[in-house]
């Protein structure tokens, strides 16, 4: 019954009216029964999570657990930025998710420019490798990787966390970038050149002002990616002030359990101010994010 | 007259081919970036990393040929067997799981209900959560004495309720639990629900009209049509379900320092966390390369299986024919 569309209305004539409105109703609510629950399972662990990091220390550990804290202790979410260099962690991230944006942005959008407006020989092979590229494991490229950026005298700094984007921003940045500028008639490029703009002129005058919601989705994209990225900095990183969040909260969660004190609150707490930026960048510009998203399945 | 006509043809052509060689340099400058970085960062990589497969290189000494040895020497290892079997659990449940619950999800959602921007943020929420957070989140919510879950679990008559991320019958479930957490409501479910918008109505409604009810609507309307999103969704997916490693690093290997890595008698011992170990724990770059390798190798014969197999399940339009795969 469930998946009973509304619109059989029309074509089942033979059911009287009465029936047929009890009938949807049932199926509307059973549908808002599902859509609740999964609002339930994907919903609580947050919710889980922020209750918890209100709680004492006393109040973590009772069974069976309290949902409410007795006295919310938003002291907590002063306490963490005192026991490690919480917000030495969250620069960090801040620094690698922004310059690390403006790479792949820029770069990205140069190498589509470049793919979408150009002829050249043996663009449309280069293309199909760009876009192969797209399910290359990074793994399988990380120990060279590795080994290029000890070699730099890279390694403990955040510089190969930032370096990469600006060689080209990846083959998924490149594709948006490319679909959304096979969109935009070439007329304004060629009514432009006449005129004698150059192509840098033509690409930042009039591609880039009309790719405005590409470049938001894409940065969208690239912050999350940087933001969340754990692998990377694990391997790179080895001195607590260099340290991004993500492995930074791995890091805190030693530190606290090295005084052996119960301190899941305090963990929550700081897991809370790692997602908290990826929640509220998501939330403010999900519109943009989801499109892309969509785009990329559809013309994949 | 005649020549005259000619050679102002010839400058033209002259001129447009010179205009032609120009545009073409200057693609070139443009995606330049991208050639440097390609070669730089993966084909450079996977030819070093070729090479580094076949040497003993522990990294403080220079790289020593041995030839074939490393494979050899991965082959009899049982680590590297117990690595691979895990991560094919893993990826054999979750990633037909991931498929039906974001495919369900979306079918849901592309109904006409009230509320479908709220519901899809809160279902989409999981999925731009970092993973490390929510490795820490859920090693709490399963944590075997005080957590949320078994605590649940105690209502339906489960009590005491699994030991999860700590015993090595529940750990792959746990974490196969976390990561549908954060994948059902994402990026998948957005692409079947923007395939699902792709769907014509008039297909439906003719469907309809010669009496076809919702279940062999869905079945030989809707299906057909998202099966290019649904292999989409499945190559991309097996592919990421075999680079698991932050969740099973942080949940069940304690980050490398509390816990003894992959888990419990490495039942969360997967092939990226073994590949790590091996590079960057016990700095055997030589032996760790060829792991690369064969990875590369499995994915690659995995993803052109599926590329083969598609041929007899993919439904293309012959309007918009095309497509990539």
């Amino acid at each position: 019954m469930v998946a009973n569309s509304t619109r059989q209305e029309s074509v089942k004539p033979t059911r009287s009216g009465a029936w047929f409105r009890l009938q949807r109703l049932a199926g509307h609510s059973g549908v808002y029964l599902i859509l609740g629950f999964l609002v339930l399972i994907f919903g609580v662990p947050f919710l889980w999570t922020v209750l918890t990091s209100l709680k004492t220390t006393a109040e973590i550990f009772v069974y069976p657990p309290k949902f409410m804290p007795d006295v919310p202790q938003w002291s907590n979410y002063i306490e963490i930025w005192s026991r490690a260099p919480l917000a030495t962690f969250f620069l960090n991230s801040v620094v690698v998710a922004v310059l690390g944006m403006l790479g792949q942005l820029v770069s990205a959008s140069l190498v589509a420019y470049g793919f979408s407006r150009f002829r050249f020989p043996g663009r449309d092979i280069l293309f199909i490798v760009m876009l192969s590229t797209l399910m290359l494991p990074t793994q399988v490229t990380i120990i060279p990787t590795f080994l290029l950026f000890k070699f730099l005298g890279f390694l403990d700094t955040l510089k190969p966390l930032i370096v990469p984007s600006y060689f080209g921003g990846g083959a998924f940045a490149i594709f948006l970038f490319r679909q959304f500028f096979l969109t935009i008639p070439t007329e304004f490029d060629e009514a432009a050149e006449i005129d004698g703009a150059n192509s840098l002129w033509i690409f930042t005058r009039i591609l880039v002002p009309l790719a405005k919601p590409v470049l938001i989705t894409m940065a969208i994209f690239s912050f999350l990616g940087n933001w969340n990225d754990y692998f990377n900095p694990l391997i790179y990183l080895n001195s607590p002030e260099h340290y991004t969040l993500a492995i930074g909260l791995t890091y805190y969660q030693r530190v606290l359990t090295a005084g052996g004190h119960a301190i899941e609150h305090l963990m929550m707490a700081a897991a809370m101010v790692m997602t908290l930026p990826s929640l509220l960048v998501f939330l403010v510009l999900q519109n943009y994010y989801t499109e892309g998203i969509a785009m990329s399945g559809l013309k994949g | 007259m005649a020549s005259a006509e000619r050679v102002v043809t010839r400058k033209r052509v002259g001129l447009r081919l010179t205009m032609a060689k120009r545009k073409a340099i200057e693609g070139y400058i443009y995606i330049s970036p991208w050639i440097l970085g390609f070669t730089i960062f993966t084909l450079g990589p996977m030819l070093v990393s070729l090479y580094l497969g076949l040497t003993d290189f522990k990294i403080v000494t220079a790289p020593r040929f041995i030839g074939l040895a490393n494979y050899k020497e991965l082959v009899r290892d049982p680590l590297f067997w117990k690595s691979l079997q895990n991560t094919l659990y893993y990826a054999a449940i979750f990633v037909p799981s991931n498929i039906l619950g974001s495919l369900g999800c979306a079918l849901l959602l592309n109904r006409k209900i009230i509320g479908r921007a709220f519901f899809r943020s809160v279902y989409f929420m999981p999925s731009v959560t970092p993973l490390v957070a929510a490795a820490v989140l859920w090693m709490w919510i399963l944590n075997p004495q005080v957590g949320l879950l078994n605590y649940l679990l105690s209502f339906v008559g489960i009590s005491p309720g699994p030991g999860w991320l700590g015993t090595t019958t529940w750990s792959k479930p746990a974490l196969i639990i976390i990561s549908l957490w954060g994948a059902v409501g994402g990026g998948t479910m957005l692409i079947f629900l923007a395939g699902l918008q792709g769907v014509p109505r008039e297909l439906l409604e003719a469907a309809e009209i010669d009496g076809a009810g919702s279940w062999p609507k869905f079945w030989r309307v809707t299906l057909p049509l998202l099966s290019p999103t649904l292999f989409f969704n499945t190559v991309l997916g097996l592919i990421g379900a075999f680079q698991q490693f932050t969740l099973a690093y942080v949940a069940t290997s304690g980050a490398g320092q509390t816990r003894p890595a992959g888990g419990p008698l490495y039942s969360t011992m997967f092939y990226v966390l073994n590949l790590y170990q091996h590079a960057f724990d016990y700095w055997e770059m030589g032996y760790a390369s060829a792991l690369a390798w064969v990875f590369f190798l499995i994915v690659l014969a995995l993803t052109y299986a599926q590329l083969r197999f598609a041929r007899r399940w993919v439904f293309y339009e012959a309007s918009s024919g095309s497509g990539k795969w």
